[in-house]
């Protein structure tokens, strides 16, 4: 071994602390102009820790590496023409929500990092930041290739971008980083890198990546683990600065306590669409929502929160309302009867996926969810598949459709309202109420996409035009039942079975 | 005392890295899932340069582990020694 060779401590330290630089011409103050804007005190940004020691000269090497293996998978797979040995079409339903929802928000997190990281006046936060705000743009980058190959088969994947920002359904997560990009700094951290990151985010890569391995997409679970590499760079980020925040002051403690409490019910609702994407989506499944929340969410969350409590911080307020026994089929169910108005396909679960969920939620599949899939079942088989001829009311916090039910009343839907300024906003839940009192000038702004159809801002008059000029979808290819759409016939064709 | 926890991609530099941890983690559990491998132990597990070393047959830098790593719970703790994962109650 070379004598002379840095060990990561020293190199860690050399590497960031030693290149930061005092101020001699301009106010230290004037140069981190958002620092204290919110009320954080940090009094010693040298007790800052990256416990991985990651140095950008080792970054670079490694997330190479990283890239030279993915971009082999993604040649391997399109050489192989290996979009015929998905399961079946269905599953290239959750890949267009994944492109059209998931990795616009990808880009926001680059963003987002990109301008958090400049307001840090700690160097070593600063460079944790620029790496991240970094691996975003790959994440992004590497999810658009992986599914541009998928463009070329499939309908649903042309214009993800501009649907992103337009489409009712992806407002949900397009308003979820609107609202943590517009916080402060360090709001922006206790969100993204620990409310999101460090405690949801393996529920949307981990289950549901290793379920597009068992459905035979070799490309999505690649660049997904691809992503989670970085991923768990990103949560230990999350940990850290949550750690750092409290040990700075005490007076850190209720402000990153109410950030936590707000971003794991944003958090939690957001992921009502995963969780539909697991239960209803993915033709072989690997979890139910309801399991993949009590690996990754009760038992990695609860062990993580007890951790923490010796810093005055508990667990998320509202989390006992998070309803995993109801939410994925509230949310393929309003899916399904709005499926004329959403860029993918949908469909009635088969009899053995129905016997499946029963086994997973016993408590409650038979009871609530399997009588409403017969009657569809018999309208469809009577020539009148149903769709809803209204728009959802949305939630002004969330913009989830109101389709959740009471926490003790799965037959009633939870409506909350409250009035400000003489105006009335309606609300999924007490969570998405509470945030709103928070902090109303803020959400009073939220751009919801049916008000904003009733207003005339998104083209008209009727629905279709909506759909196809403002929304950019292909009606009669993207949207409505599996059954019988041009994608159907495709692979039909390509299979030999039509 | 709560499980920390790791989970790999499954290939072949994976397979030798659980090896490792194994031999130095005594009563670890190893769930295979789909594409993936997730280790999970009660209160600490580590990573060794040497036993991943000795069963890789070749040199191997601690940082390597990014590339094959999807997800980990825990306080991490990392050195030119060893990865380690622990929560604290």
């Amino acid at each position: 071994m070379a004598a002379n060779k840095l060990n990561l401590k020293d190199k860690y330290r050399l590497l960031t602390r030693d290149l930061d630089w005092e101020f001699s011409y301009q106010e230290r103050k004037k140069a981190f102009p958002f620092e204290e804007f919110e009320g954080i005190k940090i009094t010693d940004w040298s007790k800052w820790e990256d416990p991985f020691r990651l140095t950008m000269d080792a970054y670079w090497k490694y997330q190479a590496e990283k890239e030279k293996k993915l971009y082999a998978i993604f040649d391997a797979f399109a050489q192989n023409n290996s979009q015929l040995n998905v399961t079946d079409p269905r599953y290239i339903n959750a890949i267009k929500l994944f492109l059209t929802a998931v990795s616009p928000l990808e880009y926001q997190a680059f963003q987002g990092f990109a301008h958090t990281g400049r307001q840090f006046g700690g160097v070593g936060a600063r460079v944790a930041c620029q790496m991240q705000s970094i691996d975003e743009l790959r994440h992004v980058q590497t999810q658009i290739h992986a599914m541009s190959h998928y463009n070329k088969f499939f309908d649903g994947f042309q214009d993800w971008s501009h649907m992103h920002d337009r489409v009712w359904y992806l407002s949900v997560p397009k308003s979820f980083f609107d609202d943590a990009r517009s916080a402060g700094p360090f709001e922006y951290l206790v969100a993204i890198s620990f409310s999101f990151e460090y405690v949801l985010t393996n529920l949307l890569f981990v289950p549901f990546m290793s379920g597009a391995a068992y459905n035979g997409d070799m490309a999505t679970v690649t660049f997904g683990f691809s992503a989670q590499s970085d991923e768990a760079r990103h949560m230990t980020l999350g940990l850290e600065v949550i750690k750092f925040l409290l040990e700075q002051h005490e007076d850190n403690v209720p402000l990153v306590q109410k950030w936590i409490d707000k971003w794991f019910w944003r958090g939690a609702q957001l992921l009502s669409i995963v969780g539909m994407m697991m239960d209803y989506m993915l033709p072989n499944k690997v979890m139910s929502w309801k399991e993949a929340w009590g690996v990754y969410f009760e038992e990695a969350g609860g062990a993580l929160f007890k951790d923490l409590a010796r810093y005055g911080i508990r667990m998320p307020k509202y989390v006992e309302q998070v309803q995993t026994e109801h939410m994925s089929h509230q949310l393929w169910w309003t899916m399904y009867t709005h499926g004329h108005a959403t860029g993918f396909h949908t469909w009635i679960p088969t009899d053995e996926e129905m016997d499946w969920l029963s086994e997973k939620y016993p408590e409650t599949f038979d009871k609530y969810y399997r009588p409403r899939w017969e009657l569809a079942k018999q309208m469809e088989a009577e020539g009148n598949r149903f769709y809803t001829k209204a728009l959802p009311q949305l939630c002004t916090t969330c913009q989830i459709p109101m389709l959740f039910t009471e926490v003790d009343d799965p037959t009633q839907l939870s409506f909350r309202d409250t009035v400000y300024h003489g105006e009335r906003y309606h609300f999924c839940s007490d969570g998405c109420r509470d945030i709103f009192h928070e902090e109303p000038e803020k959400y009073v702004q939220s751009w919801l996409p049916v008000h904003q159809i009733f207003q005339g801002n998104c083209g008209g008059p009727g629905v279709e035009q909506v759909l196809s000029e403002y929304y950019g979808m292909n009606l009669g290819a993207d949207n409505l039942d599996i059954k019988g759409s041009p994608d159907e016939q495709r692979w039909n064709r390509w299979k030999g079975v039509a | 005392m709560s499980k920390v926890y790791l989970a790999l991609q499954d290939n072949d530099i994976s397979r030798y890295i659980v090896e490792a941890i194994e031999e130095d983690n005594p009563g670890v559990t190893i769930i295979h899932n789909p594409a993936m491998i997730r280790i999970e132990n009660e209160g600490t597990l580590v990573v060794n340069r040497e036993t991943v070393e000795e069963k890789l047959g070749r040199d191997w830098d601690v940082q390597e582990l990014h590339l094959n790593l999807i997800t980990l719970g825990g306080n991490v703790d990392e050195d030119d020694e060893r990865l380690s994962l622990s929560w604290n109650a």
